[in-house]
């Protein structure tokens, strides 16, 4: 399987280099994609859980009597 | 006030494979601010990924403030060097995302600031828009420029790249 790469530009000289990065590089490279992985998850876990509260307190404020109108203004 | 020029100081595309970061090095002092933009795919297993941003090789002492909208929900988020969205392996085949980003007074001695604003590509119901505002808290000429997935992921086959210099005037 082919190594992974990074592809440099040098701006003076227009050289373009496909370079494949090293045996540690790779190693950072894994390591930071499950971080990220796990960090976004993360993410989108508490932006549902977010979501789901917003429409629950909306479902609440309807009964309490509140109209639309009122509860999009609460609600933004 | 004089019109601002750009020039295209350099472009590059992705080749077969992808890569798993684009750098552009050596950047000359000739101009007063620079100006990305980016046309990207990301080969993430998602319909979306994220770009981050590196200066002069260094991933520290960045800071930024954003804003993003998915076509449902809009929030807001700090964060260090994010820089945009791109469209992920799952989203809408052969599209690509777009990042435009603004560096003003790159080789100055204060600390360095930007704008990117980014969207993605999926014909579907979600899509993200990023506004990012970022800060490098560095003193230090801008010589060098990486972009990277914020997923560790390799920009796809056709990515292409471009850095412009606001020509002085």
């Amino acid at each position: 399987m082919a190594k992974p790469t990074k592809l440099v530009v040098n701006c003076e000289t227009g050289e373009q280099s496909v370079i494949e990065l090293t045996d540690e590089e790779i190693a950072q490279l894994e390591a930071d994609r499950q971080a990220a992985e796990a960090q976004r998850a993360e993410q989108e876990a508490a932006e549902a859980t977010r979501a789901a509260k917003r429409l629950s307190a909306a479902d609440k404020l309807r009964a309490l009597g509140l109209d639309e109108a009122e509860v999009a203004a609460l609600l933004g | 006030m004089p019109n601002p020029t750009y020039k295209a100081i350099a472009t590059t595309t992705v080749g077969a494979g992808g890569t798993s970061n684009i750098e552009f090095t050596s950047i000359p002092a000739s101009y007063t601010d620079l100006v990305i933009k980016l046309s990207a795919r990301s080969a993430r297993s998602a319909t979306q990924d994220f770009i981050q941003i590196n200066i002069n090789t260094s991933a520290s002492n960045f800071s930024a403030r954003g804003i993003e909208g998915n076509g449902s929900t809009v929030t807001s988020f700090t964060d260090t060097v994010f820089f945009g969205a791109m469209p992920g392996a799952s989203a809408t085949a052969s599209t690509f995302g777009s990042l435009e980003a603004y560096i003003p007074n790159y080789g100055g001695s204060t600390y360095k600031s930007y704008l990117a604003d980014s969207v993605t590509e999926n014909n579907a119901a979600t899509a993200y828009t990023e506004l990012v505002g970022g800060l490098w808290s560095q003193t230090s000429a801008i010589t060098s420029i990486k972009l990277l997935s914020a997923t560790s992921n390799n920009f796809s086959q056709y990515t292409t790249a471009t850095l412009y210099g606001i020509v002085k005037s």
